[in-house]
């Protein structure tokens, strides 16, 4: 019987420390070969661990969100045979078997709910005794006269007293309960002193300090925008008649992604990077676009690369499969990364305005808002017509106000009149 | 025609209204109250009072009568003989005081009152005789009046307890007509100061309105002074050169009674013709003004408080009610929401009831605990000479909360605060047989009766 140990791989350039985000075994599990053992996480790309071996876990080297240094004892396993660590090096790794060694993260959900394990505190609503919907509530003169200077409804309130009676403690139990709701209780639900800790790992953590950086670090200005949508709306609609069956579908975004295209043309500071550390800005001819993706376990940004070499069902379809990638969590880092610029989407939750964060060291960000009909003027005549708004980010530190209205001007300019997406 | 300006102007000066008065007196609102007759109302003038007063003329008198006859006591004394002329005087005189102290309360509590008869104009505005008077908040407190049958005019030998409370004499014979509490309160005041007494009434008993088991005492202390009773008989009319009256028995025969008096008292009314009323044109139950549980009206700031406002008609409630309006209108949240009204008939053996009856708490679909104790069994009530009567509880059976108390028996009225107050307090049966009432009285038959309903009476 020997040791088998695994090391935090090396899985991004130059990247020195890689967070342990989900455990797939435990202490005591039998694992084969390519079984997967763990996930960790660096910037925003998951990789799987798979396990090399036959055997069983022995010790487990950190914590989910725990952020390990690349080349450190990610797990144990003994195995049949010799194995690849010398009897020596064991009790090293065996440190980190005891579980509370290592909790310097909490990574337990707090969620039990006070309420339900506990009885009921003494303050609540509803009678002790159960009373009939028209029942009168058993009160003194006294306290039916104070409740009504109180403004309480006596059916509302709790009686402790004998046989349910409402005493004057009653009454000022159910004011301090709910001084808001005394008038209309109706709807209030019973006091809750529960509360759920949610450990900042993984995902949240790096969205968190990404979402942190940029808003501390750009100078965001917004710019918003309308856009009337008919024309390309329609030409969608004709190219999913005409093509849909053979060539998929088409959402708006391809034909966002051509706008932003041809629109950059002729804006090259807006598809740039901007290095503030060494204060240089790196212009980029090949648009790589960000789809904004929502997966299960936070934000996450595949890249469309290259969409200027792109027809609009290469995009589509790539935007699909990136979209599937990133939900289900096996989008790879490089299709996580390399992004010039940003589109954001929330389809027909978009809203009317938006006010996106750049991703960084991106400077600029074009958010969908949904599409309405609204009534316009368009030549002296009320006509209805399919209106969306952009909402777009830039940072204000490298491109000015007037390039950046410019740049949306031109983007409205495409696609109100579609043809020339495709026309110079 | 001047016009007075007030905040509140309050129609009629009975307990109802001079109540209300008093109150907003106290809580700073400028107050005027009308009133056609005399301060205190029925109540004080031609009620409660009066009948109350004469009652205990004719109790006194008939006491000495028997003594004078065969005292069980060993009192002896000669035949006794009435003034009636006095007795009334003396009645008046207290009279005169309650009405006099009622001007004065109101006076104190710098309330205008103005005499005469209220005209209606709007719901803020009411004239009295050349006076106009413009108010934000209206209370109408015009009491009740006796019924009238069309066959029996009130007039020479027919009279109504108005009359009966002031008599010139007594009349050898006297025909009743209605066996409700006014007609037998007063029928026994009658039969005691020595009138030969006859009681019609069209219902199968007397005291229709309470049980059987309950009115019974009644009953056999009616025979026993030897009242007369026509039960299910019916007037037809009254032949004035015979001075007989005419009654429809259960079998179809015509009855001629002949009689002295004929005291018509077959219920009350609410007072809603002649002021003009229906100028407001207000939302109506039955014969009464419909009111909410804030006794307003169905027009805004227009209260209707009282036997106005339909059942039951009784000082005590109407007083409740204008103490709660005048708060309402002082600003107060105010309801009128008492658990119970106890009714007192003041017949020989009086009779009280507060809260549910046993039926009426069936009817209610209450599962109910049921226990009586008979003041045969209690001391203080053979000291008295009284041997007949009970008190009688009603309880929840599943928590033993007390839902209503009856008791019929001497002196049993006074015992009516000691039955409301434990329905207000919400008291259970326990509370009632844990409390040490003192000895020798007739309160001990009410912790005995709760006794009795815990299956554990003391003296039973």
């Amino acid at each position: 019987m020997g040791t088998h140990v695994i090391k935090m791989p090396d899985i991004g350039e130059g990247i020195a420390e890689v967070e342990l985000s989900v455990w797939h075994v435990k202490v005591g599990d039998m694992v084969v070969e390519d079984q997967v053992l763990a996930d960790v996480m660096t910037d925003k790309a998951m990789v799987d661990i798979p396990s090399p071996v036959h055997g069983k876990v022995i010790a487990l080297g950190g914590q989910p969100g725990e952020v390990m240094a690349v080349g450190s004892v990610l797990i144990s396993i003994e195995v049949e045979g010799a194995g690849n660590v010398k009897e020596s090096t064991q009790p090293a790794a065996a440190v980190k078997e005891a579980p509370v060694a290592a909790p310097k993260v909490e990574a337990v959900v707090e969620s039990k709910p006070v309420a339900a394990a506990a009885p009921r505190p003494a303050v609540c609503q509803g009678p002790l005794v159960a009373r009939e919907a028209n029942e009168r509530p058993l009160a003194s003169p006294a306290v039916r006269k104070h409740a009504l200077d109180l403004g309480i409804a006596l059916r509302l309130v709790r009686g402790t007293g004998p046989a349910g009676r409402v005493l004057h403690d009653d009454l000022e139990a159910y004011l301090a309960q709910g001084q808001s709701n005394a008038s209309s209780v109706s709807s209030a639900y019973a006091q809750r002193n529960d509360e759920a800790q949610i450990p900042v790992i993984g995902m949240r953590r790096k969205i968190a300090q990404r979402m942190q950086d940029a808003t501390q670090r750009a100078a965001h200005f917004s710019y918003v925008e309308e856009i009337d949508v008919t024309a390309v709306e329609e030409l969608r609609a004709h190219l999913n008649e005409k093509h849909g069956a053979t060539r998929g579908k088409l959402t708006l975004l391809p034909f966002l992604v051509r706008a932003l295209v041809v629109a950059l043309r002729d804006f090259p500071q807006i598809n740039a990077r901007y290095d503030d550390e060494a204060q240089v800005i790196t212009r980029l001819g090949a648009v790589h676009v960000g789809i904004a993706t929502q997966a299960d376990i936070g934000l996450m940004v595949p890249v469309v690369r290259h969409a200027e070499a792109r027809s609009l069902w290469d995009s589509a379809t790539e935007i699909a499969r990136l979209a599937t990638a990133a939900r289900n969590g096996k989008a790879s880092r490089d299709e996580l990364s390399g992004s010039s610029i940003t589109l954001t989407s929330l389809g027909a939750l978009g809203g009317i305005v938006s006010t996106p964060v750049l991703n960084l060291p991106e400077v600029a960000i074009v958010g969908v808002n949904k599409i309405v009909e609204r009534p316009m003027v368009i030549k002296g005549q009320i006509v209805i017509r399919k209106m969306m708004n952009l909402s777009s980010s830039f940072d204000h530190r490298v491109v000015d106000g007037m390039d950046a209205a410019q740049f949306i001007q031109a983007v409205r300019g495409l696609l109100e009149q579609p043809a020339t997406l495709f026309v110079d | 025609m001047q016009t007075l300006h007030t905040t509140l102007l309050i129609i009629g000066g009975g307990p109802g209204g001079y109540v209300t008065a008093i109150r907003a007196g106290q809580l700073g609102i400028s107050t005027i109250l009308v009133e056609g007759q005399s301060l205190g109302g029925t109540c004080l003038n031609i009620g409660c009072i009066p009948s109350k007063a004469l009652i205990h003329v004719a109790e006194q008198f008939h006491q000495t009568q028997q003594h004078s006859q065969h005292s069980a006591l060993g009192i002896s004394v000669s035949a006794p003989t009435l003034d009636i002329g006095k007795s009334v005087e003396w009645k008046d005189g207290i009279v005169d005081r309650l009405t006099t102290g009622v001007a004065a309360l109101l006076k104190k509590n710098k309330v205008q009152v103005i005499q005469g008869w209220a005209k209606v104009i709007d719901g803020k505005t009411v004239e009295v005789g050349d006076t106009r008077i413009q108010c934000e908040h209206l209370v109408l407190a015009t009491g009740s009046k006796s019924v009238n049958l069309p066959m029996l005019p009130i007039g020479g030998p027919i009279i109504s307890s108005t009359e009966a409370l002031a008599p010139k004499s007594v009349p050898k014979r006297l025909i009743v007509v209605g066996g409700g509490y006014i007609g037998l309160e007063l029928g026994i005041a009658y039969r005691k100061l020595g009138a030969e007494v006859s009681v019609v009434e069209a219902q199968e008993r007397i005291l229709p309105a309470y049980d059987a088991e309950l009115t019974q005492p009644v009953h056999d202390e009616l025979k026993k002074l030897g009242v007369t009773l026509y039960l299910k008989h019916s007037v037809q009319g009254f032949d004035s050169k015979s001075n007989t009256l005419q009654v429809l028995a259960p079998n179809g025969d015509t009855l001629n009674l002949e009689t002295d008096q004929v005291l018509v008292a077959v219920g009350r009314k609410p007072n809603t013709q002649g002021w003009n009323l229906e100028a407001l044109g207000l939302a109506m139950n039955g014969a009464s003004i419909k009111i909410d549980h804030r006794c307003q009206t169905s027009m805004h700031n227009v209260y209707a408080i009282g036997d106005l406002s339909g059942e039951p008609m009784l000082a005590h409630r109407a007083m409740a009610q204008g103490e709660m309006v005048a708060e309402l209108i002082s600003g107060k949240s105010r309801e009128f929401n008492p658990t119970a009204i106890a009714a007192v008939c003041f017949t020989d053996p009086e009779l009280v009831v507060v809260g549910q009856t046993p039926d009426e708490a069936r009817a209610a679909g209450l599962d109910c605990i049921v226990s009586s104790f008979p003041f045969a069994a209690n001391g203080r009530a053979m000291t008295l000479e009284s041997k007949s009567g009970f008190v009688r509880v009603v309880a929840r059976r599943d928590n033993h909360v007390i839902v209503g108390w009856q008791a019929v028996g001497v002196g049993v009225s006074e015992l009516s605060t000691a039955f409301a107050q434990s329905l207000e307090m919400g008291a259970q049966l326990e509370d009632i047989g844990g409390t040490i009432h003192a000895h020798p009285t007739l309160g001990e038959a009410v912790q005995e009766a709760a006794l009795r309903a815990l299956g554990h009476a003391l003296h039973l």
